[in-house]
C-alpha cells in the first residue's frame, strides 16, 4: 500500500486549475484557435450504398467566397479506409478516395470557402448523382457471424460451465429478448479540427481522446511519417468514446490544408454528426436465466446481435455487465454482428456495461420476482467468490458492501414491494435498485516533468483531458508526491510532442496517467534526496511545504534546486500481472424511486442513492461530478434517449438536440453519491481504480426496475418512453 | 446560408414597403426563421425585422379585454401581470415551451407563425409537400413520432408545434394584421393556421408579406386554466399532445369550457365535439371520457405516432378532472 500519500492534496475537492480558463472562455477549443484558416464544410451522401455516378462542383466553385471543391477526383492522395493498421483508430481514415459510399452521410465533398456562411451555402450547391444498391441496414440474426472479439477485451463467446444442464436444473426461468437502441454521444463541443501543412509537416488541432493512436491515424492515412505530425488537443468539450480516433473534421481539414497549401478548419454541425459521428448500434440481446426455488442462481445465457460498420471492427458486448457479477453454475454468451450500411458503430461511454447495466439488471430484477425473492437478497445470495466468467479471482471486491451501504442510505427495506402498489394523487411511485461493475482497466503510459531551478514544476504528457478533470488531479498527484503547492505545478498536456499515454477513454486515464506521473515523481524524490544529502530510504522522507524532512533532518528544496539546473525525471506504467492475475473491477450500487403518471404515462425519476467503489478518489469534487454524469446518462438512456434510423434510406431523422432527447436538468433528480474509498493496491501504484463510466453501469437499471414496480410493466424495448406504459 | 438583405424599418408603413421587395421575410427573434435559413429550408433574399416597428406593448382594451404587440416576447407575455391573472392557460403553455433563452428571444407573431418540427421538412434532401409541394411526404412511411392525428391529409401529416397558439385559441384571441398592400384585417386565432389538404406548403390564412401587428384576447372568462403538456422529457421538448383548457363550474354544472389541444394537428385543434359534449353536464369521469371520444373520434394515425390517439384521450380526461378538482375546490 502506498504510505506516502497522505491525503494533504490527493482526495481534496480541488476546484479544476483549469476552471478559470474555461468559464472566462479563454481555453482555446479545437475550433477557436486563432489561426487564419478557410473554411470547409462537408456535403453529405444521401444513400447509404452505392456509388457516385456524377458530381457537379461548378455552381459551388463559382459561388462568392469559394476557394476550392474537393471531391474524390481531386483530393490529394489518401490510403484507403481501414488500410494501414488492424486498431480501428490507427488504420488509415482515408475519405474523398474514390466514389464508393458505405453509409448515409458519408462526406462526397468539402466545399472549402473564405466565411462559414459561404462554404455553407456553396455546399448546397454540390450536385452529387448516385447508383443506388440495397444497404445492409440493422440487425439480421439470420445473417450475423460471430464477432472478432468484443470491447473491453472479452471474446466472442464464453462457456463456462455446462448450460444445458444448469437450465434444466433450474426451477425457475425466464427467457428475454431486449433492444437497445442506436444512440449518440452528442458532446457538447461538435468534432472540430484546424489542420495546418509546412511541407510534409502537417500540424492538427482538434478535438481528439487519444493522441498517439490519432498520429498513427493520420500518418497511415496521408502516408507520411509519424515524426511529421504533431497533434494538440488541449481542450476538449466532451467526447464520451466519439472522440477516441480521428473523424471526418480532422482527415479532410488535413486534406484541405494540403490541396490549398493553407489552414484549414472544418467543424462538423450537429446535423452531420448525427449522420456520420461514431454512434452507439442497436442491439437485440437475448438473456435467459435459471434459478432454484431457494434463490441460487443457476444458470446465465447471455447472447447479442448488432451491427458494425464496413470496415470498422468494434462490437459491443452488453455481457459484460454479467462476467462478473453473480455466482452461477454456468455462464455463456455469444456476441454476434454483421457488416452494415451504417455509421460508424464505436464505443459510447461505458460501451458493455451501460446497456447489459440496464437488460442484465433487469433481468434479475424480474427473475427474483419468479423466486419470490427481494432483489436485494437475490444478488447478496449470489455473491460470487471468484470471477464468474474467467475463474480468476478479484483483486478487490465490495459490491456487497457497497449494495448494503446503499439499502440504508436509501430506506430499501421500508419500501412497499408489491408493484402497483404505492400511490400518490395520479402518479404510480416505484423503487428499484441494480448493482453497478465496470472493468477496470489499465494502459500504458509516460511522462516527464521537469522542476525549475526557481522551483516550479512542469508535468508533461500526451494525456488528454476532456472535461473530466485531468489537469487538476495530475496537479494534485504531483503536489502530493513532491510536497509542492499546486501553484507551482503547470501540466501540459495533449500534445504530441510529448511522452505517450494511452489518453483518455474507457475510464483508465486518471490510473494509467496518474500512475505514470506517480512513477515519475518517485524518481524525482529519489534525485532531489540525493542532493539533498539524504542517504536513506527516500519513501522514508516527508516531502511536504518544499521542505525534505526525515527524522530531525529537513532540507529545503529551495537550497537544492537554487545552484543547480533544475531536476528532471521521467516515469512510465504498464498494465502489471496483477492485471492479468486477477479480475480488475469497480463497483457500486443504486437505488432509486420513480414516479409515473397514471394517465400520461410519463416517468419522473425522483430520487437517487448510488454507492461507488472505485479505490482511491483522487478529486472528491471532480470524482462527484463524474458520477452524477453518468447518473444522467443512465436515465437518459433508460428513458429517454433513441436516435431513429430512417431504413428507407439508413440516414437518421432526429438529428438536433430538441429531438434527440438527452436528460435535461429537470429529469434528473437529487442524487445521493456515496464513496467508499478502498484504495486498491492491485490496479496500480495510487491505488485508484476507473471512475468514469462507472455511475453510468445500472443505472439505467435501476430506473427501469423502479419503473416495473410503479407499473407493473416490464419493457422490453428500449427506451421506456411514455407510448410503451399506456 | 444564402446571402441576405438586411432590413430594420422604424415603422409599419416602411416594414410593408420592405416587404413587398422581391422575397423577404419578416423576422421577429428569429429562433425558428434563422435555422431554417441555415437549412435552406427558408430562402429568403431579404429580411424584414419587426423589433423596431412600434405595435405597441401592452394594453388594456375597451372591452376589459387586452391588447399585445407582436413584438413582445415570449417570456414577457408570459409574466405580464395580467396575463398572469386573467389568462393564466396562456402564461402556462409560454412557460412550458422552449427554455428560457428561446422564450427571451421569441416573439409573439413568430412565435405564431413557427413551422413545423417535421424531420422531414427540416431536411432538404428529402421529399416534403410542404417544403417542395408535390415531392411527396417522407413523414407517410418513416418514423413519424411527433406527427398529426386529427385533420391530416394524404399529402402532408405535420403538427404546428406552438404551445403558445394552443392556448389562444382556447382563449379565442384575435390577430391583426396589416396586408403588403396596407389594409388591416382581423383574424381569429382558430382560423389562422389551415390543415394542409392538398396545398400543406400553404401554413396560414396570412397572405404573403402580412404582418401580425398586435392579438387581442377578449374579457377575462374567469373559471379555472390549466395547461397540461405531455411530452418525451420534463423540459425543452415540443408537447407529444398538449390541452389548454378553461372550465367554469357553477352549481354542479359545467358552464364554460374552453379546450384546444397542441400536437396533435396541422393548426391548434380547438376541440368543439369536446366542449359541446361538455355543455351544461356534471363534470364527471364518464362525462370526460366521453368528451374526449367525440373528439378523438376521426383521429387517424398509421406510423408510429398512432399512440398519440389513446393520448390524446387521456391527456383531455387528465387535464379535465384536474381542472374540474381545482374549481370544485375553489
Ligand atoms: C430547440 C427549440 C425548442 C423549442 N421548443 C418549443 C416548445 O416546446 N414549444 C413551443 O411552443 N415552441 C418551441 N420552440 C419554438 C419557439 O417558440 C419559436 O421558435 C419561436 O416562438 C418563434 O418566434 P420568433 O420570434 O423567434 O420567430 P422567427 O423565427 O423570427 O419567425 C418565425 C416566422 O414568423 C414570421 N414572423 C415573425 N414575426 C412576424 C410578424 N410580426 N408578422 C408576420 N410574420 C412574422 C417570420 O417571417 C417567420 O416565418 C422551440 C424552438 C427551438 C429552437
Ligand atoms: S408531414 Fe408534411 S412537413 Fe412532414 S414530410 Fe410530410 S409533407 Fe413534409
Amino acid at each position: 500500500m502506498n504510505d506516502i500519500i497522505k491525503g494533504k492534496w490527493i482526495g481534496k475537492p480541488l476546484d479544476r486549475v483549469d476552471g478559470p480558463l474555461k468559464v472566462s472562455g479563454a481555453a482555446t477549443y479545437a475550433a477557436e484557435h486563432d489561426i487564419d484558416a478557410a473554411i470547409g464544410f462537408i456535403v453529405e451522401a444521401t444513400i447509404a450504398k452505392g456509388t457516385i455516378a456524377s458530381i457537379e462542383t461548378a455552381n459551388a466553385e463559382a459561388a462568392k467566397g469559394v476557394i476550392a471543391v474537393l471531391t474524390y477526383e481531386n483530393a490529394p492522395k489518401m490510403a484507403p479506409w481501414g488500410d494501414g493498421a488492424d486498431d480501428r483508430f490507427e488504420q488509415s481514415h482515408g475519405v474523398l478516395v474514390d466514389g464508393t459510399i458505405r453509409h448515409y452521410g458519408q462526406p462526397v465533398a468539402l466545399v472549402i470557402a473564405e466565411t462559414l456562411e459561404q462554404a455553407r451555402h456553396a455546399a448546397s450547391l454540390v450536385a452529387v448523382t448516385y447508383d443506388e444498391q440495397a444497404p445492409a441496414l440493422g440487425v439480421d440474426r439470420a445473417d450475423s457471424e460471430l464477432a472478432e472479439g468484443l470491447d473491453g477485451g472479452f471474446e466472442p463467446t464464453n462457456r463456462r460451465g455446462d448450460f444445458d444442464r444448469a437450465w434444466a436444473e433450474s426451477d425457475l426461468t425466464v427467457d428475454l429478448n431486449y433492444t437497445t437502441p442506436h444512440m449518440i454521444p452528442a458532446a457538447m463541443e461538435p468534432h472540430s479540427a484546424i489542420a495546418e501543412w509546412d511541407g510534409e509537416r502537417l500540424t492538427v488541432r482538434n478535438s481528439l481522446q487519444v493522441i498517439a493512436s490519432g498520429v498513427a491515424c493520420l500518418a497511415n492515412t496521408f502516408g507520411i511519417d509519424e515524426e511529421n505530425i504533431r497533434v494538440l488537443s488541449p481542450y476538449i468539450g466532451g467526447g464520451f468514446g466519439s472522440k477516441l480516433g480521428q473523424h471526418y473534421d480532422t482527415i479532410l481539414a488535413a486534406a484541405g490544408a494540403k490541396k490549398l497549401n493553407r489552414p484549414v478548419k472544418v467543424v462538423q454541425t450537429r446535423r452531420n454528426l448525427f449522420h456520420a459521428g461514431p454512434h452507439r448500434a442497436r442491439i437485440e440481446q437475448r438473456i435467459r436465466l435459471g434459478a432454484t426455488r431457494d434463490g441460487t442462481l443457476k444458470a446465465v445465457n447471455f447472447e447479442t446481435w448488432s451491427t458494425q460498420a464496413i470496415g470498422y471492427f468494434y462490437t459491443e458486448g452488453p455481457m459484460a455487465s454479467a462476467a462478473s457479477a453473480y455466482r452461477c453454475d454456468a455462464l455463456h454468451w455469444t456476441g454476434k454482428t454483421r457488416q452494415a450500411n451504417e455509421t460508424l458503430n464505436d464505443s459510447m461511454r461505458a460501451p458493455g456495461e451501460a446497456l447489459g447495466g440496464v437488460t442484465f439488471e433487469a433481468a434479475i430484477d424480474e427473475l427474483a420476482e419468479k423466486v419470490g425473492m427481494d432483489p436485494l437478497e437475490f444478488r447478496l445470495k449470489n455473491e460470487p467468490t471468484e470471477d464468474p466468467a474467467s475463474g480468476k479471482p478479484f483483486a478487490t471486491r465490495d459490491l456487497v458492501e457497497c449494495m448494503k451501504r446503499g439499502a440504508d442510505e436509501f430506506g430499501w427495506a421500508d419500501r412497499p414491494k408489491e408493484p402497483r402498489s404505492r400511490r400518490e394523487g395520479r402518479k404510480l411511485i416505484g423503487y428499484g435498485m441494480a448493482s453497478a461493475i465496470r472493468g477496470n482497466m489499465m494502459q500504458e503510459g509516460s511522462c516527464r516533468i521537469d522542476l525549475s531551478a526557481g522551483g516550479h514544476l512542469t508535468v508533461k504528457m500526451d494525456m488528454t483531458d476532456i472535461g473530466t478533470g485531468t489537469y487538476t488531479i495530475l496537479t494534485q498527484i504531483a503536489a502530493e508526491a513532491l510536497g509542492l503547492h499546486p501553484d507551482d505545478i503547470t501540466v501540459d498536456l495533449a500534445d504530441s510532442d510529448n511522452p505517450a499515454t494511452a489518453g483518455s477513454g474507457g475510464s483508465f486515464g486518471a490510473g494509467t496517467s496518474g500512475s505514470a506521473l506517480w512513477n515519475a515523481c518517485i524518481a524525482l524524490r529519489e534525485k532531489l534526496a540525493r542532493a539533498g544529502g539524504f542517504n536513506i530510504d527516500p519513501d522514508e522522507i516527508d516531502f511536504d511545504e518544499g521542505t525534505m524532512q526525515a527524522g530531525d533532518r529537513a532540507v529545503a528544496l529551495a537550497d537544492v534546486l537554487k545552484d543547480s539546473d533544475g531536476f528532471s525525471a521521467e516515469g512510465s506504467i504498464k498494465p502489471g500481472e496483477e492485471h492479468e492475475d486477477y479480475v480488475q473491477n469497480s463497483y457500486g450500487a443504486h437505488f432509486c424511486e420513480v414516479a409515473v403518471d397514471m394517465d400520461s404515462c410519463e416517468i419522473e425519476v425522483r430520487r437517487f442513492v448510488s454507492v461507488f467503489s472505485a479505490g482511491r478518489i483522487l478529486n472528491r469534487k471532480t470524482a462527484h461530478s463524474q458520477c452524477l454524469g453518468g447518473l444522467v446518462w443512465g436515465i437518459g438512456g433508460a428513458i429517454r434517449e433513441e436516435l431513429w434510423m430512417d431504413e428507407r434510406t439508413g440516414g437518421y431523422v432526429n438529428r438536433d438536440l430538441a429531438e434527440y432527447h438527452v436528460a435535461v436538468n429537470r429529469d434528473v433528480p437529487k442524487c445521493d453519491i456515496i464513496f467508499l474509498e478502498n484504495p486498491d493496491p492491485k490496479s496500480n501504484p495510487i491505488g485508484t481504480k476507473g471512475i468514469g463510466e462507472l455511475a453510468l453501469c445500472g443505472a439505467g437499471g435501476a430506473v427501469v426496475n423502479a419503473i416495473y414496480n410503479a407499473t407493473g410493466k416490464r419493457v422490453y424495448d428500449l427506451p421506456v418512453t411514455l407510448d410503451k406504459l399506456l | 446560408m444564402k446571402p441576405i438583405e438586411y432590413i430594420r424599418p422604424d415603422s409599419a408603413d416602411a416594414a410593408l414597403d420592405a416587404i413587398r421587395a422581391e422575397n423577404a421575410k419578416f423576422i421577429g427573434g428569429g429562433t425558428n426563421l434563422l435555422d431554417l435559413m441555415k437549412l435552406e429550408v427558408e430562402t429568403p433574399d431579404a429580411l424584414v425585422d419587426v423589433h423596431r416597428l412600434d405595435m405597441g406593448g401592452f394594453s388594456d382594451t375597451d372591452g376589459n379585454g387586452l391588447r399585445i404587440g407582436a413584438e413582445v416576447t415570449n417570456t414577457t407575455l408570459a409574466n405580464n401581470s395580467r396575463v398572469r391573472k386573467d389568462y393564466r392557460v396562456l402564461s402556462e403553455a409560454l412557460l412550458s415551451g422552449a427554455t428560457v433563452q428561446l422564450r427571451n428571444r421569441a416573439t409573439t407573431g413568430g412565435n405564431f407563425l413557427q413551422r413545423t418540427r417535421c424531420y422531414y421538412f427540416m431536411d432538404t434532401t428529402r421529399p416534403c409537400n410542404k417544403r417542395e409541394p408535390g415531392s411527396g411526404c417522407a413523414a407517410l412511411n418513416g418514423p413519424s413520432r411527433i406527427h398529426a392525428i386529427l385533420g391530416t391529409s394524404a399529402h402532408c401529416i405535420a403538427t404546428h408545434p406552438s404551445d403558445m397558439a394552443v392556448a389562444m385559441a382556447a382563449l379565442d384571441a384575435k390577430i391583426h394584421t396589416r396586408k403588403a398592400d396596407g389594409a388591416s384585417r382581423t383574424v381569429a386565432a382558430t382560423e389562422l393556421h389551415r390543415l394542409p389538404g392538398d396545398t400543406p406548403q400553404i401554413d396560414t390564412v396570412l397572405e404573403d408579406g402580412e404582418l401580425i401587428e398586435a392579438v387581442t384576447l377578449p374579457a377575462p372568462l374567469g373559471g379555472t386554466h390549466l395547461y397540461r403538456k405531455v411530452r418525451d422529457r420534463s423540459s425543452y421538448a415540443f408537447a407529444l399532445v398538449s390541452a389548454a383548457i378553461v372550465l367554469r363550474i357553477a352549481d354542479g354544472k359545467i358552464e364554460t369550457t374552453r379546450l384546444a389541444l397542441g400536437g396533435v394537428a396541422h393548426k391548434p385543434w380547438r376541440a368543439e365535439k369536446a366542449e359541446a359534449r361538455l355543455a351544461g353536464q356534471a363534470p364527471t369521469e364518464e362525462n370526460f371520457q366521453a368528451a374526449a371520444e367525440a373528439e378523438l373520434a376521426d383521429a387517424r394515425a398509421e406510423g408510429s405516432h398512432a399512440f398519440k390517439i389513446e393520448l390524446a384521450k387521456r391527456t383531455i380526461v387528465a387535464a379535465l378532472r384536474e381542472a374540474a378538482d381545482r374549481e370544485n375546490a375553489a
